[in-house]
């Protein structure tokens, strides 16, 4: 039945693992492919916790892989009535190893990680936030700043009209806190100046990512959904949807600007003066 | 027991008894193998389409405008590229991971394995399968209506699922007929559950206590309680949803939506209810299509490394503690979502907690590979590619579990990725090592083992060409369920897009390889002996095929259980569990 | 080990209707959860006064369950079930159609329910409370009427033959009865306590 065809085909296998594996291990190394570099206060402990996994995970992938590897290259049948054996001591070493390696990783990460997590979703937000209150649309977002009163504007869902450009509802007829809220198509935010984002949805659910500041958040119509963070860096980057929102969710972006104080405040009089 | 009724002869039955509406596990077995192929067809043949366009998404698709009006040119436009993906995504995961492993494979072999003569319920089994057929027409059916296919994804994710037209091309009649669908769908999968579960208590031959049944039946009676609880939650959600679409209630739908500048008449729903309901069933539904595979790989093993498996009992329980655990991690696939974010600590916890088991599942198989005496038939190979495969999808797992990791990692092809080893090319294996191993059985006939053989070294090597850049890209935060790269950040990664599509149109052409081997093996095949693998559960007793009352008039005694092998037997190194011989001392033990 | 022989062969159909049962309940646990989550989701949920002939369905389901359960024929010990005599079995069989009657009484109170309810206004859509009284009282409609036509067809067997199988097919028939009886108290127990 074909035997050393067989046996062939397993030492092909074997290669085969070792080979992918190195490559696919070597790229990781490399970075090519690698998280942009990160301007926010809290990425840091995002990107660590990224590196301590990829280096325990990535130590038992190599590792599992590779016995695997082994053992099918070593243990073929080759017709010599060899006597076969059992691993010693049976599966006690294997649920034992497999507890306590996995056990030791999950209580590590999960330590780690909920610290990190807790910092970035649980904590509440400075007092001294600077508050913006984004709202998503199919397929765009806007970003509202409250304007000198410091005070937004109610929403009317039933007012929200593209065409006069009244994207959130405002009533400024009626609401003086509305008049002077500001309206952008981009998020422009001050340097090292806790943000806080309110983020609502106009339609569908959306999200939003911006890989620089290692955030993800989705929006969910019906709620508003606090987002916290602070850019330590000034920089423009790109932000994105993550959340299928229809036929334009591929397109769904907006920028994200990150100013020095002082250009944060010209730019925010200047929208004002408009 | 042995009644006159139980003649071994097929009563002389109908053409359409026979054959269409038939009441033979078997053949309701093969119907359900035959519909998950056409379905696995239609599947792939929409991933070469979504490739094509990511790596070349001016280019047109040559005949594509022809047959999808959606596709002007044969251009895939955006909305068209989301309904493949939701089409692709739907019938792959309903339509060949639940049907293939569990419902095919497992009508067919389970009553084999525990002696039975058929299921406890035939009339259920096979509307069960006939409900299933229907689910995949009316799926089908949205290709053809005006409004186009669904692209709410195969998640569905209220609202843009739950409001209807003004939510853009596919949200009409599409994604009613998609609600529809999913939930016959469940009708027919709870049909099949039932009938699994009485079947494995109840009708089990003498001698077959649930300690000595194999594992694959074993799985198998795993995976039908996870899916009897799975669809039971689903089948709400999908009538829920179903109303907020055609009756106007607002189970989903909150106040004060804007869409196609039309206030919606809904009031005070909640999307997120939608996705608790749907990953209650959804994490579930990942363990039903992988947990065949699991019983499936741990049956052969033994069978082709000439040992017993390694911790049989602890196999088992691992497979009872992941489906225990599989309804208590839905949450992580909410961790952005919105809610409550001391919940996804909660949640990582379990998630976590379930690798030890998985881990403990891939020691033990590694582990009964030491000291074998492998012979490397095809069903082999494609267990150890399975565990190749299990290996590598499980830890990009250790990333997706943790909240913070989550935070950047979710939404890219990461997950894409993650997904796809485990349950997408995990589970073919484990059908691919299935189907190999009981070809034999069930047609009587050998596959070809040298097309075998290269099939899988080449379907091996494919979809780590397709599906280990998927992270690379996921790390760099390329989103998924994207069209086009055309964000500036993103558009660096369509060379290796380039790289994945060409991966992918290779690795769907390796399959022709397998659909030729399937067709001429079952017609032109070597003829099978009984037991072609010297294995030693029930189904090898039977002649192959196997009479129309499975053990023609008889009723086997099992004596053994199913992993009685490396030792001295009356006809080789294993003793059939049917065997009234007792239990020489282990040839290890010497 | 070997509990499971042949001789004291298990009775699949009362294997299957627990499974259902287990199915079920599963199914209405989610009912369960998504109105406790809708109702929580938003002030906008509206409570009314259900319609009084609600009691009277309880009672109906309720009885109809006991002449279920003192119809002999549902409860032959496993010992007697192969020489019930065919004529007592088909006497007995009045009982069972008893239940059927008072099941059709139940079904046409529940629409009765519903007419009640929608002539005040409370229609499907209008408000979460009562698209959830609709969808409950449907579902559960839904089942029963399946019940229904289970005991109308193991009735059908019994009458034309006392063998064992159909005995005990139709006691499996009537264990699901039981089940709707119970789940109806129980909707209709969650529908007080929350609309
Ligand atoms: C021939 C091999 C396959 C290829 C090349 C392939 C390719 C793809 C692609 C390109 C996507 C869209 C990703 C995105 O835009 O986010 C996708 C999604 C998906 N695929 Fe596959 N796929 C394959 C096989 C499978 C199998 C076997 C399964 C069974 C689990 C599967 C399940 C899914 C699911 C569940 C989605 C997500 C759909 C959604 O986002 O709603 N795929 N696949
Ligand atoms: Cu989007
Ligand atoms: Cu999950």
């Amino acid at each position: 039945m074909g035997r050393h065809e067989g046996a062939i085909v397993g030492k092909i296998f074997a290669i085969l693992v070792t080979i992918i594996t190195i490559i696919s291990t070597a790229i990781f190394i490399s970075r090519v492919w690698w998280l942009p570099p990160d301007i926010s206060q809290l990425g840091a402990g995002i990107d660590h916790q990224m590196n301590e996994t990829m280096v325990s995970s990535g130590v038992l992938f190599v590792l599992a892989q590779l016995v695997l590897a082994f053992f099918v290259w070593r243990f073929a049948d080759n017709n010599d009535q060899r006597k076969i054996k059992i691993f010693p001591g049976g599966a006690t070493p294997m649920v034992v190893v497999a507890i306590i390696l996995v056990g030791a990783e999950i209580l590590a990460l999960t330590l780690v990680g909920s610290r990190v997590w807790a910092s970035i979703y649980v904590t509440k937000s400075d007092p001294n936030s600077f508050t913006i209150d984004v709202q998503a649309e199919q397929f765009a977002y806007y970003f509202r700043y409250p304007g000198p009163d410091g005070k937004f504007g109610a929403l009317h869902p039933d007012l929200i009209d593209e065409s006069s450009g009244n994207y959130f509802g405002l009533d400024p007829a009626n609401d003086t806190t509305a008049r002077d809220d500001i309206v952008s198509a981009s998020l422009v935010i001050p340097v090292n100046r806790p943000i806080l984002l309110q983020l609502h949805a106009k339609d569908v659910s959306h999200a939003f990512y911006i890989p620089e500041l290692r955030i993800q958040q989705d929006f969910v119509p019906g709620l508003v959904i606090p987002v916290h963070f602070t850019a330590t860096r000034t920089a423009k980057s790109e932000i994105v949807c993550t959340q299928l929102c229809g036929l334009g969710h591929y397109n769904m972006r907006a920028y994200l600007e990150v100013m020095t104080d002082v250009d944060f405040k010209k730019w925010l009089n200047d929208q004002s003066a408009q | 027991m042995t009644s006159p009724h139980s003649s071994h002869d097929a009563p002389r039955q109908s053409f359409l008894r026979k054959y269409v509406f038939s009441l033979d596990h078997k053949v309701i077995g093969l119907q359900y193998l035959d519909l998950s192929l056409v379905a696995v067809t239609t599947g792939m043949i929409l991933s070469w389409l979504m490739r094509m366009h990511l790596g070349w998404p001016t280019k047109a698709i040559p005949g594509l405008g022809a047959v999808a009006p959606e596709a002007t040119g044969g251009i895939i436009t955006p909305e068209y590229y989301l309904s493949l993906m939701t089409m692709h995504g739907t019938i792959m995961v309903f339509f060949v991971l639940t049907t293939a492993p569990f419902a095919g494979l497992g009508n067919f072999i389970l009553q084999l394995q525990i002696g039975a003569e058929d299921m406890a319920f035939p009339r259920f089994n096979m509307m069960s399968f006939w409900v299933t057929f229907v689910a995949f027409l009316v799926l089908l059916a949205a290709f053809f209506v005006p409004e186009g296919p669904p692209l709410s994804g195969w998640t569905a994710y209220a609202p843009l699922s739950a409001v209807g037209k003004d939510a853009g091309p596919g949200q009409g009649w599409g994604q009613t007929l998609w609600v529809i669908s999913i939930a016959i769908f469940c009708i027919a999968q709870l049909l099949g559950s039932l009938n699994f579960i009485a079947t494995t208590l109840d009708l089990r031959t003498k001698g077959m206590s649930l300690a000595r049944m194999p594992f694959s039946t074993w799985a198998w009676f795993i995976t039908s309680v996870i899916g009897l609880i799975a669809f039971s939650v689903l089948l709400p959600a999908c009538i829920l949803l179903l109303l907020d679409r055609v009756a106007g209630t607002s189970f989903f739908v909150p106040s004060g939506l804007v869409i196609s500048d039309r206030l919606q008449p809904h009031a005070g729903g909640s999307p997120l209810l939608w996705q608790h309901l749907f990953w209650f069933f959804g994490h579930p539904e990942v363990y039903i299509a992988i947990l065949p595979g699991f019983g499936i790989i741990s049956h052969i093993l033994p069978a082709v490394t000439r040992k017993p498996l390694l911790g049989p009992r602890v196999v088992i329980a691992c497979m009872i503690a992941i489906a225990f655990l599989s309804y208590t991690v839905w949450g992580h696939h909410m961790f952005m979502s919105g809610m409550n974010p001391l919940s996804a600590t909660v949640f990582s916890v379990p998630t976590l907690i379930i690798t030890i088991p998985a881990a403990i599942m891939t020691l033990l198989w590694i582990g009964t590979l030491y000291g074998a005496r492998m012979r490397f038939t095809t069903a082999a190979l494609f267990c150890l590619g399975f565990i190749s495969v299990f290996v590598s999808g499980g830890i990009s797992g250790f990333f997706l579990a943790q909240p913070a990791i989550d935070s950047y990692l979710h939404g890219t092809y990461f997950v894409v990725g993650h997904f796809h080893f485990v349950m997408g090319v995990a589970s073919m294996f484990g059908i691919f090592a299935g189907t190999y191993f009981w070809f034999p059985k069930m047609f009587g006939r050998m596959m070809n083992e040298t097309l075998g053989k290269w099939h899988f070294i080449l379907t091996f090597v494919g979809v780590y060409c397709i599906f280990m850049p998927m992270h690379y890209l996921g790390l760099a935060g390329n989103v998924r369920r994207y069209s086009a790269f055309t964000v500036d950040y993103m558009k660096g990664s369509v060379p290796l897009h380039r790289f994945i599509t060409v991966a992918a149109l290779f690795t769907g052409a390796v399959q022709l390889i397998f659909f030729y081997n399937l067709f001429r093996s079952r017609f032109r095949g070597q003829i099978a002996p009984t037991n072609p693998w010297e294995a030693s559960s029930l189904e090898w007793t039977t002649s192959s095929p196997p009479p129309h009352d499975n053990f023609g008039g008889q009723h086997p005694v099992v004596y053994h259980g199913p992993n009685e092998y490396g030792v001295a037997g009356k006809d080789g190194d294993y003793i059939m569990q049917n065997s009234p011989e007792s239990e020489p001392a282990s040839e290890s033990a010497a | 080990m070997n509990s499971l022989s042949l001789e004291s062969r298990p009775e699949p159909a009362r294997t299957g209707v627990w499974v259902g049962i287990a199915a079920i309940s599963m199914s209405f646990a989610a009912y369960t959860s998504a109105l406790i989550v809708r109702q929580g989701a938003n002030p906008d949920w509206v409570h009314f006064r259900l319609p009084p002939i609600l009691f009277l369905n309880t009672l109906v389901v309720l009885a109809s369950s006991v002449t279920l359960y003192v119809a002999p024929v549902g409860r032959p010990r496993e010992s007697q079930l192969a020489e019930l005599p065919a004529v007592r079995a088909r006497r007995e069989i009045n009982w069972l159609y008893v239940t059927l009657g008072l099941g059709l009484l139940f079904l046409l109170g529940q629409v009765i329910a519903w007419r009640d309810l929608s002539s005040q206004g409370f229609t499907l859509a209008s408000s979460p409370s009562s698209s959830f009284f609709y969808l409950l009282t449907a579902a559960h409609g839904l089942h029963l009427l399946g019940g229904l036509g289970g005991l109308l067809y193991v009735a059908h067997r019994v009458a034309r033959s006392s063998e064992s199988q159909a005995l005990r097919a139709y006691r499996a028939a009537s264990l699901y009865w039981h089940f709707m009886a119970a789940l109806w108290v129980y909707i209709f127990v969650l529908l007080a306590v929350r609309i």
